[in-house]
C-alpha cells in the first residue's frame, strides 16, 4: 500500500478538514457525527430542562404556583418524554458511543457508517415530532403512555409523540447493531475482548439492550397507534382489551431501558477512575462481566413496575427476588471501583468529581432501589415521591453526571482544547451539592407518603418542597455553567496534548482532535487496558530522550 | 472481483466487509424478531384468554387465499436461495432472473392479499361498530381481526420493502462498482427475504389454522 497523503499532514483534524455545512450534514465519520447528536441532545437535554424547572417552581406552594392541574400534568409528561427518550437513552452511547468506540478499537470508523448517519436523522426526526406533539397541546398520560389513561381519557396529542418515540426506536436500534458489529469485527491486531476498556464492555452490553429490547416497545407503541387511529381494542377494557398487557410489554422494553440509561454511566466511570488513580481497575473481569450480566438480569425484572397493579401474587415473589439479583452486579461495581482508589494517588480534576459523585449518588439510588423492590414497603411506597427519588438518584445522580463527567474527560480529545480547571471543579461541587438538595428532601415526602404526579399537597409537605425547589434552582445554574465554559474554552482555551491526563487507552495515543482517519497507521496492542506501568516507562524513556524540550 | 476496500472506510479486505454486512443483517433480523414476538406474545395470550371468540374470528378468515400465498411464498423463498447460488458462482444473468421471478411472485402474493383485505372490508370483518360477527364472541372476534389486520398489514409492509430490495439489487446488477460486492448485496436480501418468510410461516397457522375445526 503506498503512503496516502492524510498521512502527510496528522495535524488537520477532523474538525476542520472540510468546513463547510454539506460536510457536516452529510458526513459519515463518527466523531462528526458523535458532535452533531452532541448538540442534538444538548437542545433536548434544555427542553427537558425547562419542563422541570415549571414543575418545582408549581411545588413551591401547596395549592399551586403557576399551572393548573392539567397543564401541571402536561408538563411532567413532558419533562419525562424528553428526557427519557430524547436525552437519556441516547446520551451516552450516541455521543461518547459514536466518538469512542472507533478510537478505542483502533478502527478508522464505526462497521456502518452511513447508517450511523442515518440514525442521527431518524433521531432528529422523532424529536420534532415528539416536539410538534408537545407543543401542539401536549399530553398528559405520564411518560409511560398506560392504557386506557392514553386511548379513552386523553384529551392530548398522544399520536405524534407516540409516533416520534417509536422512530427515535428505530435511531437506537441502528446505534446498537452498529456498536455490537464494530466490537466484533473491527478491534485491531492484539485487541482481544479481555484487552477492551470497560467502557466498551459496557457499551456492548447496551447494544445488546438496543437491539432486542427497543422492537418489543416498538410494536407495543405500533398496537397502541393501532388502537387509537381505528378504536379497536387491543389493550382498551372498553374494547376487550387487556391494559395490563400493555403493561407488560412497555416494561419489558422500558425496565431494559432503565439500563441503557446507567451501563454507559457506569463504563465512563470506570475509565475515569482508573485514569485518575493512575492504576488498573481492580477486579477488570468481574466489571466487565458485570456489565453483561446487568443487561442480562434486566430482562427478567419488569414484573417489578406492576406490584400493584393485580398481578399474581407468585409472580410479584418470583419479580422481586430477580430485582434482587440486580444489586450483585451493581455492587461489584461499586466495590470494585473503591477497590481500585484504595491506595492510589488520586487527582481530583473535575472528571474525577463527577466519578465520585456517580459512586455515591449511584449507591444512593440503589440501595433505595432495595425498598422498591420488596414486596411489603413497596405498597407503602409505590405511586410517592420516594420512587421519583429513587430513580432520579440513578438518572440524574448517576447517569447524567457520568455524561458531565465524560464531557469534561473527553473534552480535550473531541475538540482539541482544555476547559477551565477549576470552573470545571465548581460546576462539579454545585451539581452534587444542588442534585442532593433537590432529591434528598424527596426521599422522605415520599416516605410520609406525598404522592407523585398531582400539582397541589397538603400543606405540611411545604417545608421539604421548598427545599427541593430551591436545589433545583442550584441545580439550574449547575448546568448552565459547563454550556458556558465550553463555549469559551472552544475558542480561548489551551492547546489540550494527545494525551492531557496521562490516560491509557487507544484514544489518547493520537492527537486531540484526532485525525479523520483516527490513526496514521492501524495500532497494534500489545497489552491489557489499564497498563499505566508500559505508559510511564515509555513517558520517562522519551522525556530522556528529548531532554532539552 | 477486486480484494480492495474503500480507503476511507473502516476495512482492510473486501473480504472482512462482506463478512460484516452480512452479520449486521444478522443482529437486525434478531431485532426484528422481537418486534414480531412481541406481536405473536399478543395472539397467543387472547386466543388463549378470548378462546372462543378467537377461534370465530379464524374461522372466517379465507384458507383458500391463505393457502395459496404460503405456497407462494415458500415457492419464491425457495427461488432466491437459486438466486444466491448463482450469484456466489457469478452467474449474474441467473442471479438476476431467479430474483426477479421470487420478486414478482412476492407480488402476486400482495395482491392476492390486497383482495382478501377488500373482500373482508366488504364483509364488516374490520373492527368496528359494524362488525359482522354478533353475539357471546363478538369481543374476542374483534381482537382477533384487531390482530389479523395489524400483523398482515406489518407483514406486507416487510414484503413490499423486500421486492423494492431485490429490484434494487437486479438494477445494480449491471453496475461495476469497486469495493462494493454484490454478491454480499444478494445474501443480504436473501437473509431478509427468507425472514419474511417465515413470519408468514408463524402468522399462517394462527390466522388460518389453529382453532378452525
Amino acid at each position: 500500500m503506498t503512503e496516502t497523503p492524510a498521512s502527510l499532514f496528522p495535524e488537520r483534524s477532523y474538525l476542520w478538514q472540510d468546513g463547510t455545512l454539506r460536510s457536516w450534514l452529510l458526513t459519515t465519520d463518527h466523531k462528526r457525527i458523535a458532535l452533531l447528536y452532541l448538540v442534538t441532545i444538548t437542545v433536548f437535554f434544555a427542553t427537558g430542562s425547562i419542563g422541570a424547572a415549571l414543575i418545582r417552581l408549581q411545588l413551591i406552594e401547596p395549592g399551586g404556583m403557576i399551572l393548573s392541574d392539567e397543564t401541571y400534568s402536561r408538563m411532567f409528561t413532558m419533562h419525562g418524554i424528553v428526557m427519557v427518550w430524547l436525552f437519556l437513552v441516547p446520551s451516552i452511547p450516541v455521543t461518547f458511543g459514536n466518538f469512542l468506540v472507533p478510537l478505542m478499537l483502533g478502527a478508522r470508523d464505526l462497521a456502518f457508517p452511513r447508517l450511523n448517519l442515518l440514525s442521527w436523522y431518524l433521531f432528529v426526526a422523532s424529536g420534532l415530532l415528539v416536539l410538534y406533539g408537545l407543543f401542539r397541546g401536549g399530553l398528559e398520560t405520564g411518560w409511560t403512555f398506560y392504557t386506557p389513561l392514553s386511548t379513552d381519557y386523553t384529551q392530548g396529542r398522544v399520536l405524534p409523540v407516540v409516533a416520534g418515540v417509536f422512530l427515535s426506536g428505530f435511531s437506537s436500534i441502528a446505534t446498537g447493531v452498529n456498536i455490537i458489529v464494530s466490537i466484533h469485527q473491527l478491534r485491531a491486531p492484539g485487541m482481544t475482548w479481555y484487552r477492551m476498556p470497560l467502557m466498551l464492555w459496557a457499551l456492548y452490553a447496551t447494544s445488546v439492550i438496543f437491539v432486542l429490547a427497543t422492537p418489543v416497545l416498538s410494536i407495543t407503541l405500533l398496537l397502541l397507534a393501532f388502537e387509537h387511529i381505528f378504536r379497536v381494542g387491543v389493550f382498551d377494557p372498553a374494547l376487550g382489551g387487556d391494559p395490563l398487557l400493555f403493561q407488560h410489554l412497555f416494561w419489558f422494553y422500558s425496565h431494559p431501558a432503565v439500563y441503557i440509561m446507567i451501563l454507559p454511566g457506569m463504563g465512563v466511570v470506570s475509565e475515569i477512575v482508573s485514569t485518575f488513580c493512575h492504576k488498573p481497575i481492580f477486579g477488570y473481569r468481574f466489571v466487565a462481566w458485570s456489565s453483561i450480566s446487568i443487561a442480562a438480569i434486566g430482562f427478567l425484572v419488569w414484573g417489578h413496575h406492576m406490584f400493584v397493579a393485580g398481578t399474581s401474587l407468585y409472580a410479584a415473589i418470583v419479580f422481586s427476588m430477580l430485582s434482587f439479583l440486580v444489586s450483585v452486579p451493581s455492587a461489584i461495581k461499586v466495590f470494585n471501583w473503591l477497590g481500585t482508589m484504595h491506595g492510589g494517588s488520586i487527582r481530583l480534576d473535575a472528571p474525577m468529581l463527577y466519578a465520585m459523585g456517580f459512586i455515591g449518588l449511584f449507591t444512593v439510588g440503589g440501595l433505595t432501589g432495595l425498598f422498591l423492590a420488596s414486596l411489603a414497603s413497596d405498597v407503602h411506597l409505590t405511586q410517592t415521591y420516594f420512587v421519583v427519588a429513587h430513580f432520579h438518584y440513578i438518572m440524574v445522580g448517576g447517569m447524567v453526571s457520568a455524561y458531565f463527567g465524560g464531557l469534561h474527560y473527553w473534552w480535550p480529545k473531541i475538540t482539541g482544547r482544555m476547559y477551565p480547571e477549576m470552573w470545571g471543579r465548581i460546576a462539579a461541587a454545585l451539581i452534587f451539592f444542588g442534585f442532593n438538595l433537590t432529591f434528598f428532601p424527596q426521599f422522605i415526602l415520599g416516605y410520609e407518603g406525598m404522592p407523585r404526579r398531582y400539582a397541589t399537597y397538603p400543606e405540611q409537605f411545604q417545608v421539604l418542597n421548598v427545599l427541593s425547589s430551591a436545589g433545583a434552582s442550584i441545580l439550574a445554574v449547575a448546568y448552565v455553567l459547563p454550556l458556558v465554559y465550553f463555549t469559551w474554552s472552544l475558542f480561548k482555551g489551551a492547546r489540550a496534548p494527545g494525551n492531557p491526563w496521562a490516560a491509557t487507552g487507544l484514544e489518547w495515543q493520537t492527537s486531540s482532535p484526532p485525525p479523520t482517519e483516527n490513526f496514521a497507521r492501524t495500532p497494534e496492542v500489545t497489552s491489557g487496558p489499564y497498563d499505566y506501568a508500559t505508559l510511564d516507562r515509555l513517558n520517562r524513556t522519551a522525556a530522556e530522550e528529548a531532554p532539552h524540550v | 472481483m477486486s480484494d480492495a476496500a474503500d480507503p476511507h472506510g473502516p476495512y482492510e479486505t473486501l473480504r472482512h466487509q462482506e463478512e460484516t454486512t452480512i452479520a449486521g443483517m444478522w443482529l437486525f433480523l434478531a431485532s426484528e424478531s422481537l418486534l414480531f414476538g412481541g406481536l405473536f406474545l399478543v395472539s397467543l395470550i387472547y386466543a388463549h384468554t378470548r378462546a372462543n371468540g378467537w377461534a370465530a374470528g379464524v374461522r372466517h378468515t379465507d384458507l383458500v387465499i391463505g393457502g395459496v400465498n404460503t405456497v407462494i411464498l415458500i415457492t419464491s423463498s425457495a427461488i432466491y436461495t437459486l438466486a444466491v447460488e448463482a450469484a456466489r458462482q457469478d452467474h449474474k444473468r441467473r442471479a438476476v432472473q431467479a430474483a426477479m421471478t421470487a420478486a414478482a411472485l412476492g407480488l402476486v402474493f400482495l395482491l392476492l392479499k390486497a383482495f382478501e383485505w377488500s373482500k373482508e372490508f366488504k364483509e364488516h370483518l374490520f373492527p368496528g361498530t359494524h362488525f359482522a360477527i354478533t353475539g357471546a364472541d363478538a369481543g374476542g372476534a374483534q381482537l382477533f381481526y384487531s390482530f389479523y389486520f395489524l400483523a398482515t398489514f406489518l407483514h406486507a409492509v416487510h414484503m413490499i420493502v423486500g421486492t423494492g430490495l431485490i429490484a434494487w439489487i437486479c438494477l445494480r446488477a449491471g453496475k461495476v462498482n469497486p469495493g462494493k460486492s454484490w454478491n454480499t448485496s444478494v445474501e443480504i436480501v436473501g437473509l431478509y427475504w427468507s425472514f419474511v418468510d417465515l413470519v408468514w410461516m408463524i402468522l399462517f397457522p394462527v390466522l388460518y389454522l389453529v382453532g378452525r375445526t
